[in-house]
């Protein structure tokens, strides 16, 4: 829809040189770091791109609800339950925030929806591992939002307006989400033997899951050049995987967890920690679809999606009639 | 002066302004104007005269629902209590660092 503009102007000169000066001209703005918004002219490839990648995001918001939802109930204590709570409560709202930005790019929620619902939109692969524990609810706070907030903050200078704008809220709110996560490891590390080791067996878990939440490498991963050509994505997979092992391993370190990969060890020529091979397999196979809750995660999804239908349909209804009340009260005055 | 009449009829607007690229639009005001377009040309002169704006939005003043400033507390008050929405409730160590 908003890419009509661009459409009018192949039309108006079929000459490919119109399309290359355009795709150039398009360049020269991100290269400036002009923002793109909807009523801009834009090519029909960075459309898409856009569409997929927030739409993906969103659907890794409200699917992330679901390993969390299950131990609002179980929480230990009526202070863990408000804040489990709130927090899950807050990546509705995420999810929220990034339908309406891929909106603005003139797809429709339904059609994003369907796309998740039928297994043909892909979402953040961690969140098809099970919550095993509540240490898994610290763990994920502290590891897997934390790997969150690493890739979001460079989203929040995406060249895409509302996307940005988006993100720039996210992150506001992110903080919380791993700073409870963070405090439940502690208490849990400082607990007694069997929470520490509740803990640990959590880390043992998710670590791994969560180094690969960044995606394949750099040499494997086609689309980079492109998206940073874009302004869509700013800082490469490794690099920001890099980033997140630099910052954790001593906050692992004082929480006196083990990270369950013997590499680690820090590398002084080149500044950073070193660490063990990643399982690309395992990436692959969760991510197209066998993973140990893949099935689970979007049965629910549309579980919960069949048994609100009632919800919708009374609200259009009432919306019907009180539109129909208001006509009326307008008519006799 | 024109007559009270011909005034009513001109419809409200309210006037948004992005003062930089890349941020939300602002709002910074209204105004009456003919229609939608008349409005934006309006804007223009009365809320960017001193380079403001980068954008503008005009949406028809009666398009826009409220909430009801005599609910201020029932629908703001309960977050007041509920602060552990914010990071600074959570103590981080200082060798953590930044989180």
């Amino acid at each position: 829809m908003y890419t009509q503009a661009l459409d009018t102007a192949i039309n108006a000169n079929t000459t490919t040189v119109t399309v290359d000066s355009f795709q150039k001209t398009f360049l020269e703005r991100i290269a400036r770091d002009e923002k793109i918004e909807p009523q801009d002219a834009m090519p029909e490839a960075y459309r898409k791109t856009l569409v997929r990648q927030i739409s993906q995001h969103a659907h890794s918001e409200i699917v992330g609800m679901l390993p969390e939802g299950g131990w609002i109930t179980r929480a230990p204590s009526l202070k863990r339950k408000e804040i489990l709570l709130a927090k899950v409560q807050d990546e509705g709202g995420h999810g929220l925030y990034l339908y309406s930005a891929a909106e603005t790019l003139g797809v429709t929620r339904e059609s994003l929806v369907d796309a998740l619902h039928s297994g043909k939109a892909k979402y953040s692969s961690i969140f098809n591992y099970p919550t095993e524990s509540w240490a898994d609810i610290g763990i994920i706070g502290w590891l897997v939002d934390g790997a969150a907030i690493m890739n979001q903050v460079p989203l929040c200078r995406c060249s895409y307006g509302p996307y940005a704008r988006a993100m720039i809220r996210i992150c506001k709110e992110e903080s919380f989400h791993q700073r409870q996560g963070f405090d439940i490891v502690r208490s849990l590390c400082e607990g007694t033997p069997a929470q520490k080791a509740l803990a640990q067996d959590s880390v043992n878990r998710w670590w791994w899951p969560t180094l690969m939440m960044f995606g394949p490498h750099d040499s494997d991963s086609p689309n980079t050049e492109q998206a940073t050509d874009w302004g869509i994505k700013r800082i490469s997979n490794d690099d920001l995987r890099q980033k997140f092992v630099d910052v954790t391993v001593p906050q692992a370190k004082f929480l006196g967890l083990t990270l369950p990969d013997t590499a680690i060890a820090w590398n002084a020529e080149r500044g950073h920690y070193d660490f063990g091979k990643i399982d690309w397999d395992e990436f692959w196979r969760v991510v197209k679809g066998d993973g140990p809750c893949n099935a689970e995660r979007v049965a629910d999804r549309v579980t919960a999606f069949d048994d609100g239908r009632w919800v919708r349909e009374a609200d259009a209804a009432h919306a019907a009639k009180v539109a129909l009340r208001n006509a009326q009260v307008t008519a006799t005055v | 002066m024109s007559t009270p009449l011909a005034e009513a009829a001109t419809p409200l607007f309210e006037v948004f302004v992005r003062s930089k690229q890349g941020l939300d639009h602002k709002h910074v005001g209204s105004l009456h104007a003919s229609d939608a377009r008349h409005a934006l040309t309006l804007a223009r002169d009365v809320y960017t005269r001193r380079q403001e704006g980068v954008s503008i939005w005009v949406v028809p003043s009666n398009a826009i629902t409220a909430s009801d400033p005599a609910l201020k507390s029932d629908n703001f008050d309960p977050m007041a209590s509920k602060v552990y929405r914010h990071p600074t409730f959570y103590d981080i160590p200082d060798e953590i660092g930044h989180m």
